[in-house]
């Protein structure tokens, strides 16, 4: 019984810990009130204003679609470096190429759009592209640091499950081109998705990489959100704050009922 | 395993490396680069490295701005403010995640997965607005203190923002699902029956977690605290936030020595010295890792 209080308590403390905040930000995106914090009335006066505010809304379109582009393109590049990494033994310089593709993972973001910023600003200069800072640059920032997050997924999976299945198929005479496809892509299938998923978030998510490689017309939503917030408070940010939690919660719901759909089979 | 690169795969194993080359490696070097070199007024803000004048080939470069950072106390702290910093929000996040990530992993699989999918929901959700709403809550006008003046414990606003207290909680606040995700990874793994048998063998509770339960859920402990102590380190969003004037971290003088102060070389040095005093605590982590797995074998 002393067990089972103690679990009951320490679940729901850490959990008040975790959601007290969101909810109570929730709780005063529907106040009245231009001050956030004195409640003058329940009201949707926020929303209304948020879906009227252009500069966020084309913020929010410029972050959707970089982070998608960019979690294409990094998805395509990491499972090529997975399958390089754990099927094809002649690579050259190979240490090298396990360094590129894991040091990404640990290394700080402000200096990773540090380093970012002076090559686009240096190659401005030597070869004329980047022609300017912009979307693109954000987008090349995204997919490099993204690659690497996609490349461990895919590893991990891809050196779990059983390789006789290719060689199999390799004696069998099925050509290497067809074993990926028809083989080595549907095993890794989930694997391909959460790392698209997490690319995608990773994009959506980064406001410091992306504050130092944008330019004009580039403004993704955390550089517009952090601008707004950054000296002071915003009913409207309180406002976008609810509708990205109800979509996360959302996500996360038909996951779990997905999840248990596919157990119950 | 395929043994010789045929034609069909070269281009899968050079396009993802060259990409790596030009886009990772290339700027590294390029601000070792400019952390070599002098600073002067103009476009770009530092001298060439290299220089053809009439006596022939002049190199530029200079240790002046390591020798400088490494000679102003107001740099050596600010790069011992944020180690102290990640050390300090690793250990309350372990504190602090372990028992979470403990007892919903001993939960039963239906209360499980429903518990493992409100630690997700954080978790995906954005980083920016999760330190936001700590800035709200600890507002003077904010909730905590009014519900403080209600109950009489004080009698104004204290102020709460602004200072390293609040950097530290919001830390841990935005970095404790990191933590407890890796850990509940390890402990649902972990065979129940382990810790009914060291009881059965008369082991007190603590032994049993000491003894049994802490050395296999090791690696979860090291993935997490590895999640949260490295970028903690470079952290700008959260001393911006939610810090004040009276301790300056690392990542914040990057970007005010980038951005404010326009000095590029100085910001690539600063830049350059972070990566070298990062890579130190991680050697010494897994130095000390890799040596407790060879003592365990």
């Amino acid at each position: 019984m002393n067990k089972l209080f103690l679990k009951i308590l320490t679940l729901t403390i850490g959990f008040s810990f975790l959601y007290f905040p969101i909810l109570t930000l929730i709780a005063y995106s529907f106040n009245e009130n231009k001050r956030v914090m004195v409640w003058k009335g329940f009201s949707f006066r926020w929303y209304k204003e948020l879906f009227q505010n252009e500069q966020i809304l084309e913020a929010f379109y410029t972050s959707l679609k970089i982070a998608s582009l960019s979690a294409t393109f990094a998805t395509i590049m990491g499972v090529m470096i997975g399958f390089s990494l754990t099927r094809i033994s002649k690579i050259p310089a190979r240490p090298f190429f396990i360094f590129l593709s894991s040091s990404p993972l640990v290394m700080p973001e402000i200096i990773l759009g540090l380093s970012l910023l002076l090559f686009f600003i240096s190659s401005n200069h030597i070869i004329g592209f980047p022609s300017s800072k912009g979307q693109l640059t954000v987008l090349i920032s995204h997919i490099t640091f993204s690659v690497a997050f996609v490349a461990v997924i895919i590893q991990s999976r891809l050196s779990s499950y059983d390789k006789n299945i290719e060689e199999a198929a390799q004696d069998l005479g099925t050509i290497p081109n067809m074993i990926f496809w028809k083989i080595t892509a549907p095993v890794i299938l989930p694997a391909i998705l959460s790392g698209w998923l997490l690319a995608f978030t990773l994009s959506l998510d980064d406001l410091v990489v992306a504050s130092f490689t944008t330019g004009p017309g580039a403004n993704t939503l955390p550089i517009v959100v952090f601008s707004k917030v950054r000296l002071g408070l915003s009913p409207e940010v309180n406002a976008l704050s609810a509708i990205i939690m109800l979509i996360v919660i959302l996500a996360a719901l038909s996951i779990y009922l997905i999840n248990r759909s596919n157990i119950k089979k | 395993m395929i043994k010789n690169l045929k034609k069909q795969n070269v281009w899968f194993v050079f396009t993802p490396y060259l990409w790596l080359v030009l886009f990772f490696f290339v700027p590294l070097a390029l601000i070792f680069k400019i952390s070599i070199s002098v600073s002067e007024w103009g476009m770009p803000p530092y001298r060439d490295l290299f220089s053809l004048s009439e006596n022939g080939l002049k190199i530029n470069s200079t240790l002046g701005n390591y020798l400088f950072i490494f000679s102003d106390p107001f740099y050596i702290r600010s790069y011992l403010n944020s180690l102290s910093l990640a050390f300090t929000s690793t250990v309350l996040c372990l504190f602090i995640g372990y028992p979470i990530a403990f007892y919903v992993a001993k939960s039963k699989p239906s209360i499980r997965n429903i518990l493992l999918i409100m630690l997700i929901i954080p978790f995906w959700s954005s980083f920016l607005l999760r330190v936001y709403a700590w800035k709200v809550l600890l507002q003077g006008s904010g909730i905590i203190n009014s519900v403080l003046i209600h109950i009489g414990l004080i009698s104004e606003p204290i102020s709460m923002l602004h200072n390293h207290y609040a950097v530290i909680l919001g830390v841990v606040y935005t970095y404790l699902p990191f933590m407890i995700l890796p850990l509940y990874g390890y402990l649902v793994k972990f065979d129940l029956n382990l810790i009914d048998a060291s009881n059965d063998l008369g082991a007190k509770p603590l032994n049993t977690f000491v003894k049994v339960i802490l050395p296999l859920s090791l690696p979860g402990i090291v993935a997490g605290s590895m999640l949260v102590f490295i970028p903690v380190v470079g952290e700008y969003i959260i001393p911006e936030m939610l810090g004040g004037s009276d301790k300056l971290y690392f990542g914040k003088i990057i970007w005010d020595e980038f951005f404010v102060n326009r000095d590029w070389p100085i910001a690539s040095a600063l830049a350059m010295s972070g990566i070298v005093i990062l890579v130190f605590p991680i050697i010494i982590f897994q130095l000390m890792y890799a040596k407790y797995n060879f003592r365990n074998e």
